[in-house]
């Protein structure tokens, strides 16, 4: 069974990163759509959201196409810096930052959108700067949204499957992600090995899950 | 994750219209999956699970079978032989089972996936080394695997897969296993393995001699591998099958000239004679 625990150290290393470039990204972004006014808003907000809808096979097939070795983005990085994604893990955590995203980003303009403008402007009367009111004003008041968002994200990344399959394939130690591991011992018929990973995700997703309710404000987590 | 796009759909948009949306969708579903079981009743309809490598002989195959055979009509489940069995061993409604190797077939037997004596050999294949088609220095041996220039080789699982299992026993044979491992990609069917290489992820890969010919404009074969046990596809009619008849009159048709000069065409050989 050490291989089970090899597989769940991954997938916690993989949706780790993964969950840290979504935050980074999907603040910033979801931050953009709350507050910038532009044409086309709306258009880039759907766009942002597509992972969340798109079948992970179409994602992996985009992910194959852009960062692998004949892709426009992979043949540039492995020109010029050497790097290869396809077959790694840093693949895998390409794939599971992308199907979080729409989680952070979503959340995070639905917090944003909530801060009551008043609070920010009176900061500012007061004689913050732009960059302090956002750090001690809108953040501070937005942050349990966005974590709950985060949170999700992060449960995403750990059950991601079908793109990361394609991506980064099947190695173990490597790139054999939990769910990738689970899809390999039922392939194989080695029901055991599957009955514990299957447990060990379900409890992962679990305490994941669990930790998002309790942060997440009541309305937002749809429970009354 | 469905909760999880609830959670944030939710406070954007109320919810008047959704019950009675839901409603009328539901009793759509119910009156189309009544059209379609009466459909299945009209029809015999059988299900083939069969060996990704098989993919397009078998298109071909059914298409012949059902214009011979008005009525029937062939359905089939492509993937590597292993989950196939898995599928049929955990219930799933298959009639025909056609493995790429005699051990995931002996296995099926030995549970009593299959029925017995309906079991015969119908083609034969080849293994052999694929490199992308612009590869400047193509391996010539086994043994030329090792060298650094081979950073990636892509090779079916051997768990799941029996073209991996075909590939462990070869290098197993020449003493290159566990370097060679080292470098593996495991692929999930044989289709998979030939894809990258094709996309030029990785240097070289184990495919069937029929699947490098399929991809001939992006793939070339550095050389045949010699394998101890001969590459070769059983058939039989899975025990549980609903429609014995017609799985039987599918099995008997691909061991018919008709079917093995279609066979032919795609690349398999004949089967050894037993």
């Amino acid at each position: 069974m050490a291989s089970a625990w090899i597989a769940l150290a991954l997938s916690l290393k993989v949706a780790l990163w993964a969950t840290a470039i979504d935050l980074v990204l999907g603040v910033a972004a979801g931050f953009a759509l709350a507050r910038l006014r532009f044409p086309g808003r709306e258009l880039v907000d759907s766009i942002l959201l597509l992972p969340m809808v798109l079948p992970p096979t179409v994602l992996g097939y985009y992910l194959l196409v852009v960062v692998g070795r004949h892709g426009w983005l992979g043949a540039w990085l492995e020109s010029r810096f050497d790097i290869r994604l396809i077959f790694t893990w840093q693949g895998a955590v390409i794939a599971a930052a992308i199907v979080g995203f729409p989680f952070v980003c979503k959340s995070a303009r639905a917090a944003f959108e909530a801060v009551d403008v008043q609070y920010e402007q009176a900061a500012k009367v007061l004689g913050l700067g732009a960059t302090a009111v956002f750090a001690r004003v809108t953040l501070p008041l937005a942050w349990r949204g966005i974590l709950a968002g985060v949170l999700l994200a992060f449960a995403r990344a750990l059950g991601e499957f079908g793109a990361t399959l394609m991506v980064a394939g099947s190695i173990p130690g490597e790139t054999q992600t939990l769910s990738i591991a689970v899809y390999e011992a039922v392939q194989a018929g080695q029901d055991e090995l599957a009955n514990v990973l299957v447990l060990m995700t379900s409890l992962a997703c679990i305490a994941v899950l669990l930790l998002a309710g309790r942060l997440a404000p009541a309305r937002i987590a749809g429970r009354s | 994750m469905h909760c999880a796009s609830d959670f944030v759909v939710a406070p954007r948009r109320p919810q008047v219209r959704r019950p009675g949306l839901l409603r009328s969708a539901a009793r759509t579903l119910v009156a189309l999956s009544l059209a379609a079981s009466a459909a299945a009743v009209a029809a015999a309809e059988i299900t083939v699970s069969a060996a990704a490598s098989l993919t397009n002989a078998f298109r071909d195959v059914g298409a012949v079978f059902e214009a011979a055979n008005p009525g029937t009509r062939v359905r089939f489940n492509f993937a590597a032989s292993g989950p196939l069995l898995q599928q049929i061993a955990h219930g799933a409604p298959v009639d025909v089972f056609a493995s790429a190797d005699a051990e995931t077939m002996d296995q099926a037997e030995r549970r009593g996936l299959v029925r017995a004596g309906s079991r015969a050999d119908f083609a034969t294949n080849a293994l052999v080394v694929v490199v992308p088609r612009d590869a400047a220095a193509p391996p010539r041996s086994l043994a030329d695997l090792l060298a650094p220039a081979f950073r990636r080789v892509a090779i079916g699982v051997p768990a799941s897969v029996p073209v991996g299992r075909y590939t462990q026993a070869a290098l197993e044979k020449a003493n290159l296993w566990a370097r060679i491992e080292a470098k593996m990609i495991g692929a999930q069917s044989v289709r998979q393995a030939l894809d990258y290489v094709a996309r030029g992820e990785v240097e070289a890969g184990f495919v069937y001699a029929t699947d490098a010919a399929l991809m001939a404009e992006r793939v070339k074969v550095a050389f045949k591998v010699p394998t101890e046990a001969p590459v070769r596809y059983p058939i039989a009619v899975v025990a549980a099958s609903a429609h014995a008849d017609a799985a039987q009159r599918f099995v008997t048709y691909v061991l018919s000239p008709p079917a093995q000069a279609t066979l032919r065409r795609h690349g398999f050989a004949a089967p050894a004679s037993p």
